[in-house]
């Protein structure tokens, strides 16, 4: 067992922090949440900062572009980056972390040159097709169909939760192009040029009172068949390899700003008085315990992966379980500290709380990731 | 970074639980349950297997290792539910005579409680020897309840009262001495190590209980109501390892703290989750789950609790 940076892992960490201290004052302020062009335009010239400085695609194998970093090379990366406060990937999300894997992964050579290089350069934006209104949590169930009609893929049906849908230049969507077959084996992977014509965009309102999701309509849109990843009807199994690149390190930035927001809601329980309320001050102490915890997993989780060769552990369900409950304790925990103030919109950590109600859901479920740790870590039977 | 076990920690985890498996099996401890005091011939095998000169430097007769591999063996012997004052007789190996080998039982005061009093050839406070305290009164009768809470000197015990425990396989000393001394770290370590044995043990108990026991025509372990107290009583064990494992690594006083709160957290509400699934037979004496129930209770309780790891760790915030 071993924490620290071996000597080229020290290396990297010194030159990042060079290149970030040079490099994030250039950068232009935080255009504001509904501002989504200007979301883009800033997430993309980060993006092509890090292209620039060959930071682009660090994770990714270097036959795709990438730079073929180790997960702890990665971990550093995104501790580094959060830490300085650069910002995160943004729009470049989906394609960085799902759509670009899995075409490094599945598609062919004509496929790679053609979307990858603009993932990394951000040039292009990538947004995700995958669940329905009636396919959730039952992901397979999905119905939105596909029929071959020529050298075209003829598209109907809708899409939902569908971040940076209207400043996205692709979808990676999942379609059925076979009904008949059982609900895994009739799905197709394809990439969806959002300027087509039958796509309809409308923006989803958050309980927030944000619009970051939107909700996709199709109506009888082409997508060429040449833009299908993997073959016809093996879009499942295409989509599962996407997963396989999650190595532990998603949420890595989220627990550094969660460790930061915890220190700063303890300044301010002294500022107001409330640091005098020894409930409320353990209670801060326990989350203390709980983040720093939490970014042990993290580096447990890294180091596991490192050492299978970068496939996953089975530690993504169990971190996810924890973090997602301690990001909303860490902000009702906020709330408590705030007292009457945290009813006020203008403040801060208000709409932070509200949105980390989501963490329970998106992405699987509290509910699904406890089956899913039942079932495929502790073997417990399949059943209702 | 490289924070999985290496090929000897996990050599040596493996040796302490087969040790275990082979000296202090299932039937050993119903035994220990029917017959308390503790069993010296065990004491003396775990000496000679190293168990307490673990961390002794190889120069002064002991094995030279670290905490990592304290908190290994530690978490085995928390696992199997090993009765006695281990920790109390591992911090004191090279310092009091006897104990590195096992021949040498020594009980530890570090708050309102001293475990093993009774058996203890020695009893130290704060790292020192102190004069054999006067135990007045049986255990269940009143006795001379002293005066607990008022500070007293250090190395100047007024006595203890037994106490009828409520693990059956740790007496306890109700300490009237006085004095107080603060929890060495070392101790709230190997005891978070304990606890993260004790969460990943009920973890599996349950687990084997919910894919065996079938109601409703099927294994309780389909349900999902039931699969997830098993599921979640894993997600506190890994988080717990994760905790006390980095906190073994890096001796930090706040890593410590924080692995406490962690693995008392995981061995106190997976304990109960364990007794859940086991439904009625949880609640017998006859079934292992109360034995692990009850001694996270005590070992929660050493150093007064957790209020001082979560005060400190409070404190480093506005640091």
């Amino acid at each position: 067992m071993d924490l620290a940076d071996t000597s080229e892992e020290r290396e990297f960490r010194a030159r990042l922090r060079e290149w970030l201290a040079k490099t994030l004052p250039t950068l232009g302020p935080k255009p504001s949440p509904d501002d989504w062009p200007g979301r883009r335009a800033h997430d993309l010239g980060w993006q092509r900062m890090l292209y620039d400085a060959g930071y682009a695609g660090l994770h990714w194998p270097t036959d795709a572009g990438g730079r073929g970093a180790t997960p702890t090379r990665h971990l550093i990366f995104l501790e580094e980056t959060e830490r300085a406060g650069a910002p995160y990937v943004g729009a470049g999300f989906v394609g960085l972390l799902h759509a670009g894997p899995t075409i490094a992964a599945e598609g062919t050579a004509g496929q790679r040159a053609r979307w990858l290089p603009p993932i990394l350069r951000g040039e292009e934006v990538w947004c995700q097709g995958f669940s329905e209104p009636d396919a959730g949590s039952d992901l397979a169930a999905l119905r939105t169909r596909a029929w071959r009609d020529g050298d075209d893929y003829v598209v109907s049906g809708s899409k939902i939760w569908t971040s940076h849908a209207e400043v996205a230049d692709w979808c990676e969507l999942l379609v059925r192009t076979d009904p008949a077959a059982a609900k895994h084996r009739g799905i197709t992977w394809l990439a969806l040029p959002m300027d087509a014509p039958g796509i309809t965009v409308r923006p989803l309102r958050t309980l927030a009172g944000s619009a970051e999701f939107a909700e996709v309509f199709l109506d009888e849109v082409r997508v060429p068949v040449a833009n299908r990843v993997g073959d016809e009807n093996d879009g499942w199994r295409v989509t599962m390899v996407t997963l396989s690149f999650e190595r532990g390190t998603a949420f890595v930035g989220e627990v550094v700003a969660c460790r930061r927001v915890l220190g700063q809601l303890a300044r301010e329980a002294r500022r107001n008085g409330s640091w005098d309320d020894p409930v409320l001050r353990r209670r801060l102490g326990r989350l203390n315990a709980e983040f720093r915890a939490l970014w042990r997993l993290t580096q447990w989780n890294v180091s596991e992966a490192q050492a299978s060769g970068g496939v996953p552990g089975v530690g993504g369900s169990v971190f996810k379980l924890r973090y997602s409950q301690a990001r909303q304790e860490l902000y009702d925990a906020a709330a408590t500290v705030l007292g009457d103030a945290a009813l006020d919109l203008d403040r801060p950590w208000v709409l932070d709380r509200l949105s980390s109600l989501s963490y329970t859901i998106a992405a699987g479920t509290s509910q699904i990731q406890h089956n899913i740790v039942a079932e495929r870590i502790l073997g417990l039977p399949k059943g209702r | 970074m490289r924070f999985q076990l290496s090929e000897d920690q996990r050599a040596l985890r493996a040796g302490v639980r087969e040790l275990l498996a082979r000296r202090f099996d299932a039937e050993a401890l119903r035994a220990a349950v029917g017959r308390p005091g503790l069993d010296r011939a065990l004491w003396r095998e775990l000496g000679e297997a190293g168990f307490f000169a673990l961390r002794l430097p190889e120069a002064d007769g002991g094995v030279g290792l670290g905490l990592p591999e304290a908190v290994l063996a530690f978490e085995e012997a928390g696992r199997a539910l090993l009765p006695g004052p281990l920790i109390a007789t591992h911090l004191a190996a090279g310092s009091v005579p006897g104990a590195a080998a096992g021949e040498t039982v020594v009980a530890d005061v570090d708050g309102g409680l001293v475990e093993w009093l009774a058996d203890a050839d020695v009893v130290r406070g704060g790292g020192a020897r102190l004069p054999r305290p006067e135990v007045s009164g049986e255990p269940g009768e009143p006795g001379k309840p002293g005066k607990p809470g008022e500070p007293g000197e250090p190395g100047e015990p007024k006595g203890a009262v037994p106490l009828r425990s409520v693990d059956p396989l740790t007496p306890l000393h109700r300490w009237t001495g006085g004095a107080a001394w603060p929890p060495d770290p070392v101790a709230v370590l190997l005891t978070a190590a304990e606890q993260l044995g004790t969460a990943t043990r009920v973890c599996e108990l349950a687990v084997q209980h919910a894919r065996t026991r079938e109601q409703f025509g099927q294994p309780i372990g389909a349900f999902q109501a039931i699969k997830h107290l098993c599921a979640g009583m894993l997600v506190r064990a890994e988080t717990a390892r994760a905790a006390v494992y980095a906190a073994a690594v890096t001796a930090d006083p706040l890593d410590i703290a924080a692995a406490r709160l962690l693995a008392d957290e995981a061995a106190l509400r997976s304990t109960r989750d364990c007794l859940q699934v086991h439904g009625g037979m949880g609640f017998t004496w006859e079934s292992e789950v109360h034995l692990h129930l009850k001694r996270a209770w005590v070992r929660a309780q050493r150093g007064g609790g957790d209020t001082e790891s979560e005060e400190s760790l409070a404190a480093e915030l506005v640091d």
